[in-house]
């Protein structure tokens, strides 16, 4: 049975759990999949790190945490360091390239753009950089599609703000896709 | 017509399943990690005409809820370890004065303050000997958001149909975790109502053991129905006594509403355990794990199966002792320093060794631990 694992990581406040949700909400309501989300985070409100799991399945889903990384977000050097260890051989590794200096080792592909950078200047604003990675996500590992992503995304988000969001989750997916080819 | 899905978490579920069983009134006190039903209970109660209150802390939301109870409403309160800690007394006084509730509490690391935001299953004791006192105690462990939502609703059945407080103990991961649930419709999921009192208020009695074992409970106030609640041992019109034979007549038939209906009660699952020579017995998230072991060893040939405990309390007594008379063990994971290993072990009675994989680090047992726990069984 496929299962897909995904993990969404960086500091507390950069939204990543939010991006594992809709990432997980993409897959079992509008792609018709199963799908279950989890997280871990510190005490800290924010700053403390912080991670969000997604498994992706045809099937049922028992264990909900990751076993072996078929995709992994790290949004802060911490992160990288910390959760590429069990990143799947032929797995991914999307990086934002302002913040990850040293790209750890490892017989896995590495992606590098800079999300907050492109949330920052290209979009707008800072705040959707997890928005901006959620479409890199997406991209980069083909468990939903575009149109999917995009409907769990404008499902998810304050109305005032779906052209800034569909925004930036088209960013990150046009990034993604020209970063993978570079 | 299609039903209604989402993509919730297991503190929202449980909100939602409160909703459905018709809950109206949530006293609570916000402790991490299970706030998220407090802030659901706040949204959702006040539009369909409920209450909300947030207490000064958790021993005030658990006296709101029994008053609330008493006065005829369907009632939860939400908490975590240091808050069930607090709540221990008015829980036995819900016990004793027989007050129908529903108690959510989200393990997370303990004793005390502990770890917050770290999964553990280690109230699952407190939920039986917390208070002191012999008294029934109803414990349910869900392991999925589906779950939560139905355990919920389970557990508000129960604590009407028994009179007695009733407690649904989902660990942080679970209670966490988000999943695709599938609403029932109304109706579809049976909702127990309260037994109310056939006789006119100046013949009511409360413990009136005429009606059995489970004595109607009156909207206290309405109707003209008034009478006296005490955390004292009581007679049947409400009032204290230290008459012998009552007070051992009254303790043996609160203690009885539960021991006498333990089929009634104790739900579990049995997972390829028909021909299986090691039982994992499991409960919680830690199930979750436990069905991916199980299944990884069945790959490799050995003859595991799972034994899920859904009930804690009543514990699946009969169940455990028939399994220890025909497997060569069991391995038991859980996020606890061997708790539930404890009910095992007086259940197995030496028949069956137990592999126990107890962690308290605050990190979710992975399957192949389990697995690894199961291949030791000889």
């Amino acid at each position: 049975m496929s299962r897909y694992e995904l993990r969404f990581s960086g500091a507390g406040g950069q939204g990543l759990i939010t991006a594992g949700i809709i990432m997980a909400k993409a897959a079992s309501i509008y792609e018709g999949k199963q799908a279950v989300q989890s997280q871990s985070y510190g005490p800290e409100a924010r700053g403390g790190a912080s991670k969000s799991e997604v498994i992706i399945s045809d099937g049922p889903i028992d264990y909900p945490k990751v076993t072996q990384c078929d995709a992994l977000l790290a949004m802060t050097q911490e992160a990288a360091n910390k959760y590429s260890h069990d990143l799947k051989e032929g797995g991914v590794l999307l990086i934002d390239s302002d913040l990850v200096k040293n790209v750890p080792p490892g017989n896995f592909k590495t992606v590098a753009f800079p999300i907050i950078n492109t949330a920052k200047n290209d979009v707008g604003r800072e705040i959707v950089a997890n928005i901006v990675a959620l479409g890199a996500m997406v991209a980069l590992t083909g468990q939903v599609s575009r149109e999917n992503a995009e409907k769990a995304v404008l499902s998810s988000v304050p109305e005032a703000f779906l052209e800034l969001n569909k925004k930036a989750f088209s960013m990150g997916y046009e990034r993604a896709e020209a970063a993978a080819k570079a | 017509m299609s039903k209604k899905v989402a993509f919730l978490q297991g503190n929202e579920a449980a909100a939602q399943g409160a909703l459905y069983a018709g809950c109206n009134f949530f006293g609570g006190y916000p402790i991490t990690p299970s706030t998220e039903v407090a802030e659901v209970m706040s949204i959702e109660l006040p539009k369909v005409g409920g209450k909300f209150i947030q207490m000064e802390d958790e021993i005030g939301a658990m006296a709101a809820i029994l008053g609330a109870a008493l006065a005829g409403s369907k009632v939860m309160t939400s908490t975590s370890g240091p808050g069930l800690s607090l709540k221990q007394e008015l829980i036995g006084y819900g016990c004793i004065a027989e007050i129908p509730c529903v108690i959510y509490n989200v393990m997370r690391g303990g004793p005390s303050t502990g770890m917050p935001t770290g999964p553990s299953q280690s109230d699952v004791m407190c939920a039986k000997w917390g208070t002191h006192g012999d008294h029934p105690a109803i414990c349910l462990t869900p392991a999925s958001v589906q779950e939560t939502y139905e355990e919920v609703i389970r557990a508000f059945n129960l604590s009407e149909k028994y009179r007695t407080p009733v407690m649904v103990m989902p660990d942080e991961i679970v209670a966490h975790m988000r999943e695709r649930i599938v609403f029932p419709e109304p109706g579809e999921i049976e909702v127990t109502p309260r037994k109310a009192p056939t006789v006119p208020p100046e013949q009511y009695k409360p413990y009136d053991t005429s009606f059995g074992d489970v004595p109607p409970l009156a909207a206290f106030g309405s109707g003209g129905y008034k009478f006296h609640v005490t955390g004292l041992n009581k007679m049947q019109d409400g009032f204290p006594t230290t008459k012998a034979e009552i007070v051992q007549a009254e303790e043996e038939r609160q203690v009885r509403k539960v021991d006498a209906n333990v089929d009634d009660i104790v739900q579990f699952e049995e997972y390829l355990l028909a021909d299986a020579e090691v039982a994992v017995v499991a409960y919680g998230s830690t199930s979750r794990s436990a069905r991916y072991a199980v299944n990884a060893a069945r790959e490799q040939g050995i003859k595991a199966g799972m034994f899920r405990i859904k009930t804690f309390w009543p514990f699946p007594d009969k169940q455990i002792k028939a399994l220890a008379a025909r497997v060569k063990g069991f391995v038991v994971p859980e996020m606890n320093l061997g708790m539930c290993a404890l009910e095992i072990e007086r259940n197995a009675q030496g028949k069956a060794p137990i592999l126990g994989i107890f962690r308290v680090d605050g990190e979710p047992i992975n399957p192949d631990q389990i697995l690894e726990k199961i291949k030791e069984v000889k």
